[in-house]
C-alpha cells in the first residue's frame, strides 16, 4: 500500500512551534512564572521581617520535628527558584517537561509565600495536610460523579445539588434512625435521586445539560433550604443531630509516622472515596464496562452499531455518579460537624466540577485537582486562624482563586469526551 | 445488560441473503418501495443508485437500525426479524458504514473488541485475546494491521481495513459496504478490490453500495439498480457505463462535459507561500503557490483532509493564515501572517463567488425561504434592501428568474432551503453565486450528494463561467469530476501541492500524486514509508 492520503497527527511540539510562531504555551507560563518569581522575591522577602523564623512542623501543633528556616532568606531564595524555572521555559530549555516545571514554579512560589506569612509564627505540616485531605474528600466524590457521567456523554453540572441533598438526607435519616450508617445510605440515595433526574430529563427528554444541571441546584437548594427552615432548624434534636462517624485508626498503618496521621486515621467516607478513585481507575480502563462508558462518551453511534444500549450506559453512569456525588455530601455532615446548614456545600460542587476538569476527565486528575484545591481550602483557614496580615475576605477567596488559575492557566487546551453533553438520538 | 461474547445462531460460513417487498417510508416519503434483492453465498452484489435513491436505507433496514414498515428479512431461507444491530451481527451480517463507526481514541484492538468483548471475572477484559483476533483475522484474509495503533492516527484507507476486521471478528459471512470508495485514493481503492475479491474466495458474500460506475464493473458479479427508492433493473457488470447511469438516472445522460479549449488571461488569483493552520492548530497548508488565471479552470485535486479546506478558507478571508500572502486582482487579500487585510464580505463584493464544501452548514440558511437564501449576499444593497429595510417584491422576482433559469425544483420562492433535495440546494447556492458578474469561482465539492442530473447542470455552468472570463478553483476530491472540468490540476497531499499537472495526465500518475508519490520519490522506497502492505 502506498503513502495513504491522509494527513497524519505529526510531532505535536514541532507543529505547535511551527503554528504559534516564538510564543509557545511553556514559554508564555515561563514568563509568568518568572514575572511572580521576582515579585515573591522582592515582596514577600520585604515584607519578611529580617530576624524572624519561619517554622514547619512535621506534627499536628509547634512542638515535635520540624524545621527552622530563615525567614527572610528562604522566601527570597524561593522566590529565585520560580525565576530560574521561569527563565528556563522562556529560554525553551524547559518546553518538553511542561508539567513538571510547572509544579515546582508553583510549589515554591506557595512556599516563598509560607515563609513570609508564618515568620514569627509555625505552620503545621501533617495538621495541613490531614485537613487538605479532609477538605478535599467531598470534591473528590463529587468530581468521581462527574467522570462518570461526563465519560459516557452527559455533563453533569449538577454535583453541587448532589452534595447538597446528600448532606441533608445523611443528617436527616441519620438523626432518625439514630445510625450514620443509615445516614450514609441514604445521602447515597439522595443524591442519586437528584443523579436520577438529570439522567431522565437530559437523555429522554434531551434537556440542555448545562441548563438542567443549574436547575437542579436550584432545585435542591430551594428543597433543602425549605425544609431545613421550616422542620429541622424548629426540631434540631430530633432532625438534626446525626451520629458522625468517627476515626478510624488502621492498626500499624497509622503509627507510621507523618503518613500514617495523614492517610491512615480517617472516617470510613475518606476512605471510601479514595478506594472509588482507584476502583473507578479500573474500571474505566481495565473492565468491558469502561470501555462500553468510554465508546459511548466518544462515539455513540458506532457503540449503538455494535448492539451497545447507549442510553442504558448513560443511564446508569449518571445515577451510580449521583449515588458517589451523595456520599460526598455524607462527608459534611454526618463524615463532619454532625449537623447540616443551609447552603452548606457552598460552591463545593462547582469546585468538584473544576477538579475535574483540571483532571482531564480521568479520576486521578480530578484526585489531584480535588487535593490542590482542598490545600488551598486547607491553608486559607490556617492563615485565618494565625491572624494573618492579610484580610480574611481574601483569604477566604484562595480556593477559588486556585481554581480560576488552575483551570484557566494551567490545564491549557484540553479535551472533553467528543460526545460528552450531547443527547444520543437514534435517526 | 447483554454482554457475552456473540453467540451465532447459525454456522457455515457461507450465507444466502434475500430481501422481499421492503417498504420503508419516513412520512410522505417513500424511500423503500418494495424492494427485492437476493445476494448469493460468495457473490459481489452491487446495489447502484444516486444519492438519495434509497441504498443506505435499505442497508439500514437490513442491518437492524431501521424497522421496515413491510417485507420480510431471509436469510438462508429462514425469515428473521432484526430489531438491532446486534441481531444482523448474530444472523451473520456485517457492515462497513460510509463514516466509519471507530472511536478515533480507541486502538484497532479495542474498536474491534467493543461490543464483543471477551471478559475474565468483573469484566476484566482480555485484551491479549483481542489482539489475537485481530491477528488473526488480518493473517487469514491478508488485512494488515497493527492493533496497538490509536485509529486517530490511521490513514483512512486502513480505517477501512479495521471495518472489515470488525465484520469478520463477529463471524459476518455477508459484508455490506456502504460508498466504501468515496474517501480513498486510486491506489486506496485498489488495495479494496483486492481484499473484496480475496473475501470472495473465502465464500464471504458482499453487498457494494455505490455510485460509481467504473468500480461496479470492474468487481461486481451482479448489479441491482435503485432510483427513487425502486428497484429499477438489474444488469450484468458487462453492461457499457452508458447504460448503466441510463437506468440509474432513468433518461439518457452524458458522463463527459463539453467544453472547448480554455484562454487564458491575467492572473486572477495569486496564493504566494500561503500557510494555514487548522481548528486543531496543526499546519493543513503549507507554503502553497498557485495562480489561476481569467479563463481558465484550476482543478484542485486531492483526498479530503488534506488541506483544501483550509486553504479555500483562507482564500475567501474566512480563516486567518499563518503566513504568506493571497493576492485578487493584483489585491491583497491576505498580506502578512495572521492578517486578514479584506473581510469576506469584501472579497465577494470583489467579484468572487464561492460554492462552499459543505452546503448544509455554509451555504444555506436551511430555515430561511429559498428567496431569502438567493439574496443572502446582496440584501444589504439596492435592488434588495435599502437602508434598513428589504425590499420583498425585488427579492421574490429575482428568486422567480433565479429559479427559473437555474432550473430548481421548489414548489415556490417561499420554500424553506432546508426541504430541498441535496441537488437543488445545491442549485440555490450555485444560482445566488453566479447571479452577480464573476471575476473569480470558488467552487469546493459542488457536486457532492447531488444527483447526475443537476451535476450536469453544475458542471455546464462552471464551464459557461469560465467561458465568460472568470477564474475558476475548482476543489474536488471526486477525480473523475476534475479530469472532466479542468484546463489545469494540482495534486495536494498533506498540505502541499505536489504538482501541477495537465487534464491529459493519465489518472494512475494523477492517482499516485493524491497518494503523495511524486516522480523523485517513487523509485526510492518511500512509498513503503507506512508499510501497510
Amino acid at each position: 500500500m502506498v503513502g495513504p492520503g491522509q494527513a497524519v497527527l505529526s510531532d505535536a511540539v514541532a507543529e505547535s512551534v511551527a503554528v504559534h510562531g516564538y510564543w509557545t504555551r511553556s514559554r508564555k507560563a515561563g514568563l509568568v512564572y518568572l514575572l511572580a518569581g521576582v515579585f515573591a522575591a522582592v515582596v514577600f522577602g520585604l515584607a519578611t521581617p529580617a530576624h524572624e523564623t519561619a517554622r514547619f512542623t512535621l506534627s499536628v501543633r509547634s512542638n515535635g520535628a520540624g524545621i527552622d528556616l530563615p525567614a527572610r532568606v528562604f522566601a527570597v531564595a524561593f522566590g529565585v527558584v520560580c525565576v530560574l524555572v521561569g527563565a528556563g521555559m522562556l529560554g525553551g530549555y524547559l518546553k518538553r517537561r511542561f508539567g513538571a516545571s510547572t509544579a515546582v514554579a508553583v510549589t515554591a512560589f506557595v512556599l516563598s509565600f509560607l515563609c513570609w506569612q508564618i515568620a514569627g509564627h509555625f505552620l503545621p505540616l501533617v495538621g495541613l495536610a490531614q485537613q487538605t485531605l479532609y477538605l478535599a474528600v467531598p470534591l473528590i466524590l463529587g468530581s468521581l460523579a462527574g467522570v462518570l457521567g461526563e465519560r459516557s456523554g452527559v455533563i453533569n453540572v449538577a454535583i453541587e445539588g448532589q452534595l447538597l441533598t446528600g448532606a441533608f438526607c445523611g443528617a436527616l435519616f441519620g438523626s432518625i434512625f439514630a445510625s450514620a450508617w443509615v445516614g450514609l445510605v441514604a445521602a447515597a440515595l439522595g443524591g442519586g435521586l437528584i443523579g436520577a433526574i438529570l439522567a431522565v430529563l437530559a437523555i429522554r427528554y434531551l434537556v440542555d445539560q448545562v441548563v438542567l444541571g443549574v436547575v437542579l441546584n436550584v432545585f435542591a437548594m430551594g428543597v433543602t433550604g425549605y425544609l431545613y427552615d421550616r422542620f429541622m432548624q424548629p426540631n434540631s434534636a430530633a432532625y438534626n443531630t446525626p451520629p458522625i462517624f468517627g476515626q478510624l485508626k488502621i492498626p500499624l498503618l497509622a503509627d507510621i509516622p507523618v503518613i500514617g496521621p495523614v492517610l491512615f486515621q480517617n472516617t470510613i467516607i475518606t476512605y471510601l472515596a479514595i478506594v472509588l478513585v482507584v476502583i473507578v481507575t479500573l474500571a474505566l480502563n481495565k473492565t468491558r464496562w469502561g470501555l462500553r462508558t468510554r465508546a459511548v462518551g466518544e462515539h455513540p453511534t458506532a457503540a449503538d452499531t455494535l448492539g451497545i444500549r447507549v442510553r442504558l450506559v448513560r443511564y446508569r453512569n449518571v445515577i451510580i455518579g449521583g449515588l458517589i456525588a451523595g456520599v460526598g455530601g455524607a462527608a459534611l455532615t454526618i463524615g463532619s460537624v454532625g449537623q447540616f446548614g443551609k447552603d452548606m456545600s457552598a460552591g463545593r460542587g462547582f469546585i468538584a466540577l473544576a477538579a475535574l476538569i483540571f483532571g482531564r476527565w480521568s479520576p486521578t486528575g480530578a484526585l489531584a485537582g480535588a487535593l490542590l484545591f482542598g490545600f488551598a481550602d486547607a491553608l486559607q483557614s490556617y492563615l485565618t486562624s494565625m491572624n494573618s496580615v492579610i484580610p480574611s475576605q481574601f483569604l477566604t477567596m484562595l480556593p477559588y482563586i486556585a481554581t480560576i488559575l488552575a483551570v484557566a492557566g494551567l490545564v491549557g487546551k484540553v479535551r472533553a469526551p467528543s460526545a460528552d453533553g450531547k443527547p444520543y438520538v437514534k435517526s | 445488560m447483554r454482554c457475552r461474547p456473540p453467540s451465532r445462531q447459525r454456522r457455515g460460513g457461507t450465507l444466502k441473503l434475500e430481501l422481499r417487498g421492503i417498504t420503508k417510508r419516513f412520512g410522505d416519503l417513500v424511500a423503500n418501495d418494495r424492494i427485492d434483492l437476493t445476494v448469493e453465498p460468495g457473490e459481489i452484489h452491487a446495489l447502484l443508485g444516486e444519492n438519495g435513491a434509497g441504498k443506505s436505507t435499505l442497508m439500514n433496514v437490513l442491518y437492524g437500525l431501521l424497522d421496515p414498515d413491510e417485507g420480510e428479512i431471509v436469510v438462508d431461507d429462514v425469515p428473521r426479524k432484526f430489531a438491532s444491530p446486534r441481531d444482523a451481527i448474530n444472523a451473520g451480517i456485517g457492515m462497513v458504514h460510509q463514516h466509519f463507526m471507530l472511536v478515533p481514541v480507541f486502538t484497532v484492538a479495542e474498536n474491534v473488541m467493543l461490543g464483543a468483548e471477551r471478559t475474565s471475572a468483573f469484566g476484566w477484559l482480555d485484551r491479549r485475546r483481542a489482539r489475537r483476533d485481530v491477528a488473526a483475522v488480518s493473517e487469514e484474509y491478508r488485512l494488515r494491521v497493527d492493533p496497538d495503533e490509536l485509529v486517530a492516527n490511521l490513514p483512512v484507507g486502513i480505517q477501512q481495513r479495521v471495518e472489515i476486521i470488525k465484520a469478520l471478528v463477529r463471524e459476518a459471512d455477508l459484508l455490506i459496504l456502504d460508498e466504501p470508495t468515496a474517501v480513498l485514493t486510486p491506489q486506496e481503492i485498489d488495495d479494496l478490490l483486492t481484499v473484496m475479491r480475496s473475501l470472495k474466495a473465502a465464500g464471504k458474500s458482499i453487498v457494494f453500495i455505490t455510485h460509481k460506475l467504473k468500480e461496479v464493473k470492474a468487481i461486481a458479479d451482479r448489479i441491482t439498480v435503485v432510483r427513487r427508492g425502486r428497484v429499477v433493473g438489474t444488469a450484468e457488470p458487462s453492461a457499457s457505463e452508458d447504460e448503466l447511469a441510463a437506468l440509474m438516472v432513468g433518461r439518457n445522460v452524458k458522463l463527459t462535459v463539453d467544453k472547448e479549449p480554455a484562454t487564458p488571461g491575467d492572473p486572477v488569483l495569486r496564493v504566494d507561500g500561503l500557510s494555514v493552520a487548522d481548528d486543531r492548530g496543526h499546519r493543513a497548508v503549507d507554503a502553497i503557490d498557485l495562480t489561476v488565471h481569467r479563463g481558465e479552470i484550476l482543478g484542485v485535486a486531492g483526498v479530503e483532509g488534506n488541506g483544501q479546506t483550509e486553504l479555500v478558507e483562507a482564500i475567501m478571508g474566512l480563516r486567518p493564515a499563518i503566513g504568506g500572502a493571497v493576492e485578487l486582482d493584483g489585491r491583497p487579500v491576505l498580506s502578512s501572517a495572521r492578517h486578514v487585510a479584506a473581510s469576506t464580505a469584501a472579497v465577494l463584493a470583489s467579484g468572487v463567488g464561492y460554492v462552499p464544501a459543505d452546503r448544509g452548514h455554509d451555504g444555506l440558511v436551511a430555515d430561511f425561504s429559498v428567496g431569502e437564501n438567493l439574496v443572502l449576499d446582496r440584501y444589504r444593497s439596492a435592488p434588495f434592501g435599502r437602508g434598513l429595510s428589504l425590499k420583498p417584491t425585488a427579492i421574490r422576482d429575482s428568486a422567480r428568474e433565479l429559479i427559473d433559469e437555474f432550473d430548481i425544483r421548489t414548489s415556490s420562492q417561499a420554500t424553506p432551503a432546508g426541504t430541498l433535495s441535496g441537488g437543488n440546494q445545491q442549485k440555490v447556492v450555485v444560482a445566488r453565486e453566479m447571479s452577480r458578474p464573476l471575476s473569480l469561482l470558488v467552487a469546493a465539492q459542488p457536486t457532492r450528494g447531488v444527483d447526475v442530473g443537476s451535476t450536469e447542470f453544475i458542471h455546464a455552468r462552471i464551464v459557461a463561467e469560465r467561458d465568460n472570463g472568470a477564474g475558476v478553483l475548482l476543489v474536488s476530491s471526486e477525480l473523475d469530476e476534475i479530469l472532466g472540468l479542468a484546463d489545469r490540476i494540482a495534486v495536494m497531499y498533506r498540505g502541499k501541492v505536489l504538482a501541477v499537472v495537465a487534464p491529459d495526465t493519465p489518472r494512475e500518475r494523477i492517482g499516485l500524486l493524491m497518494a503523495g508519490v511524486t516522480e523523485e520519490t517513487a523509485g526510492d522506497g518511500s512509498a513503503a514509508e507506512d508499510g501497510d502492505e
